[in-house]
């Protein structure tokens, strides 16, 4: 690099911070200025596209590192501390020794952030070493760089399956049309493709050389403006090109500056609420420090016998002003120094033991869980609200076709049901037996599974009839009427447009698809270069030789198959917006109607027969939410008629059903499929009715004119699109109805169950329609048949009526719950809420309400929630009731909801990556949280609980015996123990045993906690760490000590005993009682426990007989060797272990004895063998179904059908709440 | 081709490219092995009135004996003490304490009359002892060089800091440095038996076998190979308060200089502010006399060593002693007392387990 003056480095990163902060970005091609020097590139204000997320250098990690950690508070008072002892004035230990605590420590947590930084620098690395491509003006051609050597004003290019490396404006693609599908799935989980178009108005010559030129002479000038939201292609991690050959575009932002890392904002630092309450004790600890340090200073006795160095005594209150700091000194371990990293290692071995059970790995995805967050682990045993995402959270995401009826009758599909039942292996080898399943391995998984087992008898009704009748006109209705894109399924997603298979009767597509690009010769050179490596590639030269001739279509376009007139079907990949929509369109295929592409003006479909028919696309009137319905009107290429296929929501089609005068067959039609759809609604399924039009030519003339006005209409464009749509969407025939399922996950309604038994509240907030919502909230069990829905769907409900409603549900609950033969018991009301009721439920008025109301009823169930809504309800109740929330999500618009909980879960199984990086913890399935949260969660948080509470204890118990000495000492700050030994006590033979015991106690088996899931209760609300246990536990410490100290004192009272042979036995009473105590503690004593224990034992004894011997200079010289071999010493240091612990063991002893709570009652089942064990579970869990069952058997609502109440409610406001009063009052009747 | 390696789904969200050759897929699948899905054996305990019956009795069974028997060995202890710091005006010592000067040459000497009214007949151990003596200071106990102690010739001419203000006299290093040694105890105590026609038998005193073996042959140790001790602390003085140099403690060259016994002995500082300190033993002769036989003594006291300033006393003490030390009945009855507690809270936790124990086993769990 040249040398720069620095003013000029000055002025240039001004420069470059102006650049930054402004709004409107200039930006100027690099190409004329390539290979010029550094400084004179017109963006070199611009960060490049070299990513870096480590927070340290090697060279400053020290500095760095000492710095960020003395951020903490503990370490500056530690560290405060240890230079205090330099004073020479107040110094209580020597120097040297009591910084060695604070080394140990700060060297522990240096190691885990360098190691921690080394993993994000070596990712950093991987990343910034991708290769793509950027144009170059010298080679005239693109030439492969890595991503960190991108630069803004870069020209790039992205091939199809390549992740786009920085963010783009999109200038030019392969595609006729200018547009370029990215997928985000990385990103957001969304599955399906986006289109971006290329910014119009940019002449390409597809010159392949000057092109670019000319895109740079135009940006040049600066006539192209783009305003952020369109501009960009973009995302930096994560986001491939699909479908589309290749696309290039101009770098606007890059590395740091892109929208990828301005989202990622690092990881966040939760704090446990335990953590939380943690620090609360600490501040009691240091105030009782600072008790004891004052109660010190004041009983201070100057010793005459040593003067100052001088000469002369210090006046008394300048000496108790000294010894204030140097008790403070002695006794600094009272505030556990070393508790904070004991806590962190106590956290990662159980994070170690959550990811590595093996009930929480899946073995389709190979995934097991992942912690992201490192410290809130035992937040996980004090769930108290679960917000869950429905799609894909809940359910697979994986929508398979169940049932069907057409014209009145039904078909079953009862092998398609069946083997949705089994289990998932047979499954698979089920479909690969009957050879239906056309797709090859490689395929992903999902797609295998969306394949349909066909109904032998409808198969035969298509296959008897040869004409077009109704049965052909459902499948063609699925096959056509969505907006699926077809591509191919071979290692390159390609889209199939017509232009392959009408070659031969086509002129060049390209004319009219395109007017805006030219293509100009062929892209073969260009490409030489860099297409690379797979076999794919080479046959897509191959096949462009061939088809050189053929037209000048993109070479690209072609499939590897060259010439084939028709793409095997089998090979054919649906992306759909809608995985309903996929289903569908599978369904339709595996009858034989196959979906073989769609341009926006046209659609094939290959016959059972084999023939291939194009429908001409007439208009698409794509789906709205308040017609709740979709129709596609196409042009029949036998017959010319104009044909309208809709599909939509059963009650949107009925309604609209042609009135046939006398015909019965029609109505009979109808009322048979409206009961076939009502019982597919009672599965669960997602019901969808398909219905057609047959329009003559006038009438279609005449509607396309009013559409066209409507189209072009300036004002009010919305309404009157929507009324043409309408006004064509009438006297439809009914075709038949679908029933689609969107599969539970695996055993979720058993885990909604538990998680409810578990005391937690189980929340669904959903984008989908309230109908959905509402049936997957019966499947999944998170409704129940005698529930009293309370459904709040009122599109127009005032906020007057809202507070009305609101008042009147309290009032319910009141009244419930004052009758004394419900106690124990709440009302079993869900509430099924939308998302605009909801924005009104929110608002400041009615929000208490909501939330007095909302914590009172089972279940709530949120549907057509907007993400922010979303984290807004979390947030809401997380704030008004103060509890512990934990929201699940997979895909992007959970995100929020992740967010804002106290614990954030996301599900990694298909979609994405976005809940998953934003989450703390990753699971595959949503089963996993039953374990995760019941087992995981309870032994996280009680092990935890104990080991912080019992380390305030060892640290208490311990440093108690320091002061109770002081006054013996006259306040002198002398220590009985040898200041090494003192350290060692905590650095060596106290520090292991408890983290043993915070990483691997368990206070309940883990078949206990599942099976009973009551006992995860106790870890809600305040749970085993409260103030009551941390001061039982404080008195214990201060007891303890006592007897620790004064046993001893009374027994050497008066004897010719020396300072440290007296501490000595203090020392090993002191240890015996700490690790005894420890023992009552442990609920489960594994080998690993015993050898810790003892090994802690014999290091102390190891220890202190080593340092007795080798250290000279020691005062206590030999002094445990010579106290070993005088029996007065085992005699007191049994009698007062012994003491110190009867309080304690007896408390244990007792508790355990006479109270009966859940946790104590497991623990004695525990005990027990497993086959009687198990037999107990049963019996306990059957009495309580049969409380519950008490209860239920006086409400038996009659159980409304679901459908009446949805309608009902729609329709009418109050009705809702009249079912709730009616059913109230049968309550109280009965 | 990056994108097939591209793997969306690494540990920490970041993206990871498969390496050219770490293609090979290893599942992630856990190991199923009993500590990592956290099954090892385990035993679990609970703690109830019924499994821990037996402790109590246990501890009570065995408590009440040995308290028992530490009580009796207790009390078989003869023990005689004799405060002779002279505070009273009839004390014969009185005159000592008020003119008392560290520097006095002239011993200022009180002879102190006493009855034994038991006779002692093993070995007697002489003990003095001091009250309201700090000698657990942290300044006092720091105040010594464990090195200088330990014969090493460099500390011995250059005193550890930690010794100031007593490290320097006169710009002369001083040998034993510190303030403890500088305190040391240095009134000299002689037992005579008044025979019952009045002369005054000597008792004799062995000076020897009164510090820790290890102290005496190990942590002290005189400067360089020079038997000749004068020569080997040439150089050196005297601690401020003593009238003789360390090399004329004792005549005996096995028993002077740092390895003095007293000397040793008064090192090694006291635990708490009343202590004693061991001063003489005196050995049984023969088999038939008893050590000390019943009757009058006279106590010879040359009174150094002031305590009058810190309101200290100083003491006597002539104590047979046992394998548990000086006399002290405190453990004897903590033990029986503990004992006791124990065997009454066997009986409570009996009544307990009759009432409640029996609950695991019936079938009323789910109230």
């Amino acid at each position: 690099m040249p040398w720069m003056s620095p003013l000029a480095r000055i002025r240039d990163a001004l420069a470059g911070q102006r650049a930054r902060d402004k709004d409107l970005r200039n930006l100027v091609s690099n190409l004329p200025y390539e290979g010029l020097d550094k400084w004179k590139q017109p963006n070199r204000h611009f960060r490049n596209n070299g990513i870096k997320t480590t927070k340290y250098s090697v060279l400053f990690f020290i500095p760095m590192n000492l710095f960020e950690q003395f951020h903490r508070l503990a370490n500056l008072y530690f560290v405060g501390l240890a230079i205090l002892n330099f004073v020479p004035v107040v110094q209580a230990f020597e120097p040297e020794v009591a910084l060695i605590p604070i080394c140990v420590i700060l060297a522990l947590t240096a190691i885990k952030d360098a190691w921690e930084d080394f993993r994000r620098y070596k990712s950093d690395k991987k990343l910034n070493r991708l290769p793509c491509f950027v144009y170059s003006s010298k080679e005239k051609c693109f030439v492969e760089k890595r991503w960190k050597d991108v630069r803004v004003g870069d020209f790039v290019k992205v091939e199809s399956n390549d992740i786009v490396p920085a963010d783009l404006l999109l200038l030019y693609t392969s595609d006729p049309n200018g547009v370029c599908h990215i997928e985000t799935a990385n990103l957001d989980g969304e599955t399906n493709l986006k289109q971006r178009r290329a910014v119009p108005g940019v002449c390409i010559t597809v010159s392949n050389t000057d092109i670019l030129l000319i895109i740079h002479a135009v940006i040049r000038t600066g006539c192209l403006g783009f305003s952020h939201p369109d501009l960009v292609l973009k995302q930096h991690l994560g986001c491939t090109v699909r479908n589309t050959g290749y696309a290039v575009g101009f770098v606007v932002y890059a590395g740091h500056e892109t929208k990828a890392m301005l989202n990622n904002n690092g990881p966040r630092y939760k704090r446990s609420r335990l953590e939380r309450r943690l620090n609360i004790d600490v501040i009691f600890c240091i105030l009782l420090l600072f008790t004891m340090c004052i109660i010190g200073s004041l009983g201070h006795v100057p010793l005459y016998l040593v003067p100052q160095t001088d000469g002369h005594l210090d006046t008394p209150s300048l000496s108790s002003f000294y010894k204030f700091f140097s008790m403070i000194i002695l006794l600094q371990v009272l505030i556990p120094i070393s508790l904070y990293v004991s806590i962190e290692l106590v956290k990662i071995g159980q994070i170690y033991f959550i990811t590595n059970d093996l009930d929480l790995y899946d073995e389709e995805t190979d995934a097991t869980i992942q912690c992201k967050a490192l410290n809130i682990t035992e937040d996980l045993g004090q769930i108290q609200y679960i917000f869950s995402d429905k799609t894909g959270t809940l359910t697979e995401n994986k929508m398979v076709f169940r049932r069907c009826s057409i014209m009145g009758r039904e078909y079953p599909h009862k092998e398609n049901g069946m083997f949705l039942c089994g289990p998932k292996r047979a499954l698979k080898m089920y479909i690969y037996k009957i050879k239906i399943l056309m797709f090859t391995k490689s395929l992903p998984p999902n797609q295998q599974e969306t394949e349909v087992i066909l109904d032998q008898k409808l198969l035969r009704q298509i296959r008897g009839t040869e004409k077009i009748d109704a049965y052909q006109d459902f499948f063609l209705a699925l096959a056509i009427c969505n907006t699926v894109v077809v591509s191919m399924a071979t290692a390159k997603r390609l889209r199939v447009s017509t232009a392959e298979f009408q070659q031969t009767n086509q002129s060049n597509p390209l004319d009219t698809l395109s007017s805006l690009v030219r293509r100009a010769g062929s892209w073969t050179r260009l490409r030489a270069p860099i297409t690379s490596e797979t076999s794919a590639n080479d046959l897509t030269t191959q096949g462009q030789s061939v088809n050189q001739t053929g037209g000048q279509t993109c070479s690209l376009h072609v499939p590897p198959q060259g010439t084939a007139p028709a793409v095997p079907a089998g090979k054919l990949c649906y992306e759909a917006e809608s995985p309903d929509e996929a289903a569908l369109v599978h369904t339709a295929k595996a009858y034989g109607f196959v979906l073989m592409s769609r341009t926006p003006d046209s659609v094939t479909v290959q016959l059972p027969s084999g023939a291939q028919l194009r429908f001409e696309v007439l208009d698409t009137l794509s789906f709205d939410s308040n017609r709740k319905r979709m129709s596609v009107l196409v042009r029949h290429p036998i017959s010319k008629q104009c044909i309208l296929y809709t599909k939509g929501a059963d009650y949107a089609i009925m309604e609209l059903l042609e009135t046939p005068y006398g015909e019965k067959q029609q109505k009979a039609i109808a009322s048979d499929t409206q009961q076939h759809l009502d019982c597919y609604a009672k599965e669960g399924l997602r019901t969808l009715c398909i219905a057609k039009k047959v329009l003559c030519d006038g009438e279609y003339e005449s509607w396309a004119v009013q559409r066209q006005h409507a189209l072009a209409a300036m004002d009010n464009r919305e309404q009157l699109i929507m009324d043409s749509a309408v006004q064509i969407e009438t006297n439809l025939c009914l075709l038949g109805a679908t029933g689609v399922e969107d599969r539970l996950q695996d055993s979720v309604p058993d885990t909604v169950m538990t998680l409810r038994e578990a005391g937690i509240q189980v929340w669904v907030l959903t984008g989908d329609k309230p109908e959905t919502a509402v049936n997957i909230g019966y499947a999944c069990r998170l409704l129940e048949q005698d529930d009293l829905l309370y459904l709040d769907h009122f599109l127009l409900l005032s906020q007057v009526t809202c507070t009305s409603i609101l008042d009147c549900g309290l009032e319910e609950v009141r009244r419930y719950s004052e009758d004394p033969r419900n106690v124990d018991t709440t009302p079993d009301i869900s509430l099924v809420i939308d998302g605009r009721t909801l924005t009104m439920l929110m608002s400041p008025d009615l929000r208490d309400r909501f939330v007095d109301l909302a914590r009172h009823c089972r279940s709530v169930l949120c549907c057509r929630v907007t993400p922010l809504q979303k984290s807004e309800v979390v947030k809401l109740i997380r704030e008004k009731l103060k509890v512990m929330t934990l929201a699940v999500g997979d895909g992007a618009n959970d995100v929020n909801m992740i967010q804002a909980a106290d614990i954030g879960v996301g599900i990694s199984g298909q979609e994405g990556m976005q809940a998953v990086m934003a989450s703390d913890f990753a699971i595959s399935r949503f089963k996993h949280l039953k374990k995760l949260l019941l087992v995981h969660g309870h032994w996280c948080y009680s092990r935890l609980a104990n080991m912080i509470i019992y380390f305030f204890y060892k640290n208490a118990a311990n440093v108690n015996l320091l002061f109770w000495y002081q006054f013996f000492c006259g306040f002198t700050a002398n220590a009985m123990i040898d200041h090494w030994l003192m350290i060692f006590f905590n650095l060596l033979f106290t520090s292991v045993p408890p983290i043993m015991f915070g990483i691997m106690d368990k206070d309940v088996s883990a078949e206990m906690l599942l099976g009973l899931p009551e006992l995860y209760r106790t870890g809600q609300g305040k749970g085993e760490y409260s103030f009551f246990t941390f001061w039982i536990s404080m008195l214990d410490a201060f007891y303890q000590s006592l007897v620790a100290f004064f046993i001893p004192y009374f027994t050497y009272r008066g004897s010719d005993i020396d300072i440290y042979a007296f501490g000595t036995p203090l020392n090993t009473i002191s240890l015996f009682t700490i690790l005894l105590h420890l023992s009552i503690e442990i609920k489960a004593w594994t080998i690993v426990h015993v050898f810790i224990i003892l090994g802690s034992v014999t290091l102390y004894f190891i220890v202190t007989l080593a340092y007795g011997v080798r250290y000279l200079n020691y005062s206590g010289y030999w002094t445990l060797q010579a106290q070993m071999v005088d029996p007065m010493f085992y005699l007191v240091c049994l009698i007062s272990t012994v003491i110190a612990l009867l309080p304690r063991y007896l408390f244990h002893v007792l508790k355990n004895s006479i109270t009966c709570s859940p946790i104590v009652e497991a623990r004695h089942l525990d005990t027990l063998e497993p086959s009687t064990r198990d037999q107990w579970i049963k019996e306990w869990r059957s009495f309580r179904g049969r409380v519950q069952d008490k209860t239920s058997d006086v409400s038996v609502p009659p159980s409304p059908s679901l459908e009446s109440l949805d309608d009902d409610s729609i329709m009418d406001d109050e009705f809702a709440l009249n079912v709730i009063t009616a059913n109230h009052h049968k309550k109280a009747n009965s | 081709m990056m994108a097939s390696g591209y793997n969306a789904k690494d540990e920490d969200g970041h993206i990871a490219v498969a390496g050219l050759g770490g293609g090979a897929l290893r599942s992630r699948k856990p190991e199923n092995t009993a500590f990592k899905q956290q099954r090892l054996p385990a035993w679990q305990p609970v703690l109830t009135a019924g499994s821990v019956l037996p402790a109590f009795f246990i501890i009570g069974l065995v408590f009440i004996p040995i308290g028992i028997g530490l009580y009796v060995t207790s009390s078989n202890i003869r023990e005689f003490e004799i405060d002779y710091t002279g505070v009273d005006v009839s004390s014969p010592c009185f005159n000592c304490s008020q003119n008392f000067n560290w520097n006095s040459t002239k011993p200022c000497t009180c002879s102190i009359p006493f009855y034994l009214d038991q006779s002692y007949e093993s070995n007697v151990f002489m003990y003095y002892g001091l009250s309201n003596f700090y000698q657990n200071h942290r300044r006092y106990v720091k105040s010594r060089d464990d090195s200088q102690l330990n014969g090493d010739p460099t500390e011995l001419t250059k005193p550890s800091k930690e010794c100031e203000p007593y490290a320097f006299h006169e710009h002369k290093p001083i040998a034993p440095c510190g303030a403890i040694a500088n305190s040391m105890f240095n009134d000299s105590l002689e037992l005579f038996y008044i025979d019952p026609n009045g002369t005054k038998v000597p008792v004799p005193l062995s000076s020897t076998g009164i510090a820790w073996w290890t102290d005496k042959h190990v942590k002290f140790r005189n400067p360089g190979g020079n038997p000749n001790l004068t020569a080997a602390f040439q150089g050196t003085v005297k601690p401020v308060n003593w009238r003789r140099p360390v090399y004329e403690l004792d005549s005996d060259p096995e028993n002077n200089g740092f390895i003095n016994e007293d000397f040793i002995v008064w090192m090694r500082t006291a635990a708490l502010p009343t202590f004693r300190k061991l001063y003489r033993v005196i050995q049984k002769r023969n088999g038939l006399m008893p050590t000390l036989p019943r009757g009058n003594y006279s106590l010879d006291v040359h009174y150094n060593y002031p305590v009058r300033s810190f309101e200290g006393r100083k003491r006597v003490i002539l104590s047979s002693i046992s394998w548990m030390g000086g006399k002290n009945p405190f453990l004897g009855i903590a033990y029986v007392s503990v004992g006791s507690v124990c065997f009454f809270l066997g009986v409570v936790l009996l009544f307990i387990h009759h009432k409640y124990g029996n609950r695991s086993s019936s079938a009323d769990m789910s109230h």
